[in-house]
């Protein structure tokens, strides 16, 4: 791995989203469709990792087992999270049933 | 707090910082999170402080650690840290309007560092009562500039404590990641074409995420994206787009 051109990519495609809009916005705006659609952006991103990522904790099979912690504890803190619409909270009762989990099924 | 003499520079500045503050506090754990996870992921130390110090974008430095753990090509990696910052065009174009009177020497370092927690509190700041101050980008400056130092500190602080848990760093911090992405979505999601993007995102990932390149990811993100703006479109009783209800969006976020 080329540590210097992932990072000067990352780094550049971040920028190029941040700037641009920031900078140019007073000789063009942003179409009202693009602004609608970009507010979508972060739901189907996050979800479209998240959901793999504990469905298939191993990157391969899927798997509802109860032996799959990711995905019960996952469900759980989905759950503390919409009660508490709180970050902290959730992750830090997620990870407790993560593990309370993984002891008792795994 | 009611300001009865004109706003200077300073006064502006560390009014920002004051406001991001406890968003900065809420990102000490994040940050220390992602150092630990950039060792895991065989990142060197020095290339998670650069990722820091020039991506400066923690939830998508916590997607490319984890891609990068996955060895993921870095083509893959670059394109789904843009899919996942795209958000940071919403901000930009929100809070352009208010910073139009600037040349390239404020707008390259403003934009720069633009983050979730840095937006949510300037655009209040400029939306209210005080936000007409000719200074205000100070405002801006000083939220940005906070946020932008806790992350630097947050990060070897990290790398510190990843490197002396060693191997076993690696236990739960995958899920970690899942949990905290979670709860970053769960309350985003406040009416029907929401719950549509992410359930229609979720199932296409579900059945996609195997691909190559993580092609997945994209097939996902975009057939959630569509499918939310169709339903908004087709949903009479959905709320239109307000600055407000976009401010509200960006609680908690990373």
């Amino acid at each position: 791995m080329n540590e210097f051109l992932l990072i000067a990519g990352m780094a550049a495609v971040t920028f190029g989203v941040r700037y641009p809009v920031l900078a140019l916005v007073s000789r063009m705006t942003l179409p009202a469709w693009a602004i609608r659609a970009l507010r979508y952006v972060p739901v189907a991103v996050l979800t479209a990792i998240t959901v793999p990522a504990m469905a298939a904790p191993d990157g391969h099979t899927v798997s509802f087992a109860l032996s799959n912690a990711h995905v019960y504890a996952g469900i759980l803190a989905g759950v503390i999270a919409w009660r508490t619409r709180k970050l902290l909270p959730t992750i830090l009762i997620g990870m407790v049933i993560f593990f309370v989990w993984k002891a008792l099924f795994a | 707090m009611t300001i009865a003499h004109p706003s200077t520079r300073s006064s502006e500045f560390w009014a920002g910082a004051r406001a991001v503050l406890p968003l900065v506090l809420s990102a000490i754990p994040f940050g220390i999170l992602y150092g630990a996870l950039a060792l895991e992921a065989h990142l060197s130390p020095a290339a998670a402080i650069a990722m820091s110090m020039f991506v400066f974008a923690g939830s998508s430095q916590f997607v490319g650690a984890g891609l990068v753990r996955d060895l993921a090509p870095i083509p893959v990696i670059v394109l789904t840290t843009f899919i996942v910052n795209l958000r940071h065009a919403l901000y930009s174009a929100t809070l352009s309007p208010y910073l139009k009177h600037l040349g390239q020497k404020w707008l390259l370092p403003l934009g720069f560092l633009l983050t979730d927690e840095a937006f949510a509190v300037t655009i209040s700041h400029f939306e209210g009562e005080q936000g007409d101050s000719p200074h205000r980008h100070w405002y801006m400056f000083g939220a940005e500039l906070a946020m932008y130092l806790n992350w630097q500190v947050c990060t070897i602080v990290g790398i510190a404590a990843g490197s002396m848990m060693g191997d076993t760093a690696g236990i739960g911090l995958d899920f970690a990641m899942s949990v905290t992405f979670i709860g970053i979505v769960v309350p985003l999601i406040r009416n029907r074409p929401m719950v549509v993007a992410a359930v229609v995102a979720g199932v296409v990932a579900l059945f996609t995420f195997q691909l190559d390149n993580k092609v997945g990811l994209m097939l996902s993100a975009a057939a959630g994206i569509t499918a939310g703006y169709i339903s908004e479109m087709m949903n009479n009783e959905s709320q239109p787009f307000t600055s407000t209800q976009d401010t509200n969006l960006t609680d908690g976020q990373l």
